[in-house]
């Protein structure tokens, strides 16, 4: 809630331009609209403190204790996002002095020990052989479940395509927060969870916090946090799953050949609307072949029908973080730079030297690709 | 048959920009849309309209203004629309949206089938349609790209994942996000847009949804946002401007000690 003390407000009107949600209008005393989201920008720069922002609190979040991880799985393979959310999960296990633990849903037998040597040192087994395709009702289920028993302060899920739809399900289930799509985690002071993302399309980014509901569950993009091993000795517990199965059913699940996935590649050549033309591609192509690399592009290349829709990096599209990102005639708009500003290394060539791009890229090349690029395969032959 | 479609009027962000001294977004004179996802949701509801003869209700939660967006929804062919709107309801993170709209729609009473876009290119959470779905306790599906069968009691689709192709058999009523791209959404006909000048679009404020307070509004947000800012930036890095052969040379040496 948001008061307002009309003795105390002197109409300096410093709140109406302060509001980055443009929220707040100006009649007599400011007014706010449906846009608000409580950031507490009006309450800050008030001369008068005639704004007050009252906060509802009060439930006990005590006894929650402990960072739970969910473990994606590709046919009861462990993906690698499960592995770099327990590395975020150990660094804020630092922090808050809570163990870390994961959850992972596959078929019976399957060996999960590889989660213990990235950090958790509990690990929830739940083993079914229908679990080895995903099924959303029976994951939301069985997990919500454990949650409710465990009673974890924080849960952390892979923003990929399955913990999307999955997250808000259980969050709904569980009544708590969840903050999507997070690019950073963090502690502070009083132990709560701070889940920085990208709001707006990349143009800001914006903090959110719950103070007030457990667990505090967030989904982390892929690839923003480096994996790290840090190996435990794991208490490994088998649970029980009782869910019944009637109102989904998967009839067929097809797995995609992996050449076409980008976000695990080393190397990436992208190309965007400078490439100009379709044909563009195949030099990308050549010059991917020539360093092991894999072509990505920027959303104007895939909306202009030059490449598919796997191929696009960026904040609708994929995020990728390869030892070198090579931007072929990108201009770098914030939703690519959002998809691929983690790379080691960032090479941009563009003919336009004010293109945005050059501001994040390591090195930056002035020039056209249909130039430099030909010259640079044939080097690269040259001398293999 | 009646399908549900939920739709949201997004702010055009394509052209937001952002103020250069104070990094906050300008949003004056920036024209409302439907969010484009939700266009997608739509063309799906009146294809299958066209092939089963359904009805579709549209349903939009946000400021009265939003009703613009219902009138196009009404003018390409959908029958029936509501606007849930009330002062109450600001404020609300996505819990607290799928609580509300979850009310809205168990209103409606007859539904079959709720249709929703991708995610909003605001809010850009994609959250919603999951938790209208928890609130209904009915099966959610995300990321179809083809609603193959639908009869009285199922539903078949094909949906795309990061890494592997689903078709599942689920039972109605359902949520479905549509995939972007899975059609092209039309523009009004004449004869559509004259037939929805007479149509009506009913208000339903939390009075009428009989909704909790306590799961309404801000009251009703267990998030929180802190603080919002830019981004940070990189600092710069090497620039050089040379003749092609010269930055080819230059770049393959660099390639190559980087890719060691």
């Amino acid at each position: 809630m948001i008061q307002i003390n009309k003795t105390k407000c002197n109409k300096c009107r410093r709140c109406e331009k302060a509001c980055p949600f443009d929220a707040v209008s100006f009649s007599d005393y400011p007014e706010f609209n449906e846009s608000c989201v409580l950031c507490g920008a009006c309450e800050k720069i008030c001369p008068t403190k005639a704004i007050s922002i009252k906060r509802t609190s009060g439930k006990d979040t005590s006894e929650s204790s402990g960072i739970l991880v969910f473990a994606e799985t590709k046919q009861d393979m462990i993906l690698d996002i499960s592995f770099e959310l327990l590395t975020k999960a150990n660094e804020l296990s630092e922090k808050l002095d809570e163990k870390v633990m994961a959850v992972v849903l596959v078929s019976e037998n399957t060996d999960v020990s590889i989660l213990a040597e990235y950090g958790a040192s509990k690990i929830y087994v739940f083993a079914d052989t229908d679990f080895k395709k995903y099924n959303s009702e029976a994951y939301a289920k069985v997990i919500s479940d454990l949650v409710k028993e465990i009673n974890p302060s924080i849960f952390l899920i892979g923003a990929t395509h399955i913990g999307r739809e999955l997250a808000p399900r259980i969050s709904s289930r569980l009544k708590t927060g969840l903050t999507a799509d997070c690019t950073c985690l963090d502690i502070n002071e009083n132990g709560l969870l701070m889940q920085t993302r990208p709001a707006f399309g990349g143009n800001i980014m914006a903090t959110i916090y719950t103070p007030n509901s457990r667990p505090q569950m967030a989904t982390v993009r892929q690839k923003v946090i480096k994996k790290k091993k840090n190996p435990k000795n794991p208490e490994i517990i088998f649970k029980q799953s009782n869910y019944e199965n009637k109102d989904i059913k998967i009839i067929k699940e097809t797995i995609f050949s992996k050449t076409t996935d980008i976000t695990d590649a080393e190397v990436i050549v992208a190309g965007g609307r400078g490439m100009g033309k379709k044909q563009g591609f195949d030099l990308l192509e050549k010059l991917a072949d020539t360093l092991g690399a894999r072509v990505g592009a920027s959303r104007a290349a895939v909306e202009s029908g030059w490449v598919d829709y796997p191929m696009q990096v960026g904040l609708s599209g994929k995020t990728v973080r390869p030892k070198i990102y090579i931007a072929c005639g990108i201009s770098g708009a914030v939703q690519h730079i959002s998809g691929m500003e983690n790379s080691d290394y960032i090479i941009a060539i563009n003919i336009d030297e004010n293109a945005p791009i050059f501001k994040i890229a390591d090195l930056g090349i002035v020039g056209d690709v249909y130039e430099v690029l030909p010259r640079l395969i044939s080097k690269l032959k040259s001398k293999v | 048959m009646n399908i549900v479609v939920c739709i949201k009027q997004v702010p055009d962000t394509t052209k937001v920009k952002t103020d250069q001294k104070t990094g906050r977004l300008i949003r004056k004179g920036v024209l409302s849309t439907i969010n484009p996802f939700d266009m997608y949701a739509l063309e799906e509801a009146l294809v299958i309209k066209e092939k089963y003869g359904v009805k579709i209700t549209v349903l939009s939660m946000g400021p009265p203004q939003a009703k613009h967006c219902l009138e196009f929804a009404l003018s390409m062919g959908c029958d029936e629309a509501y606007l849930v709107s009330d002062r109450k309801f600001a404020g609300a993170d996505t819990l607290a949206t799928s609580y509300t709209i979850g009310c809205a729609i168990k209103k409606i009473k007859n539904f079959d089938l709720v249709l929703c876009g991708l995610k909003t290119i605001d809010g850009d959470t994609g959250q919603v349609g999951a938790g209208i779905a928890e609130f209904l306790k009915i099966p959610v599906i995300y990321y179809v790209d083809r609603i193959k069968k639908i009869n009285q009691d199922r539903v078949i689709v094909r949906r795309e994942l990061d890494d592997r192709t689903q078709t599942i058999s689920s039972k109605l009523p359902c949520v479905i996000s549509v995939l972007k791209g899975q059609n092209i959404p039309r523009m009004p006909s004449m004869k559509t847009m004259i037939e929805s000048r007479n149509k009506k679009i009913k208000i339903l404020t939390s009075e009428k949804l009989e909704t909790d307070p306590d799961r309404i509004g801000l009251e009703g947000s267990p998030t929180n946002v802190l603080r919002v800012f830019e981004p940070g930036k990189k600092a710069h890095g090497k620039i050089i401007r040379k003749c092609p052969e010269e930055l080819a040379e230059k770049l393959c040496g660099c390639l190559k000690k980087r890719s060691k």
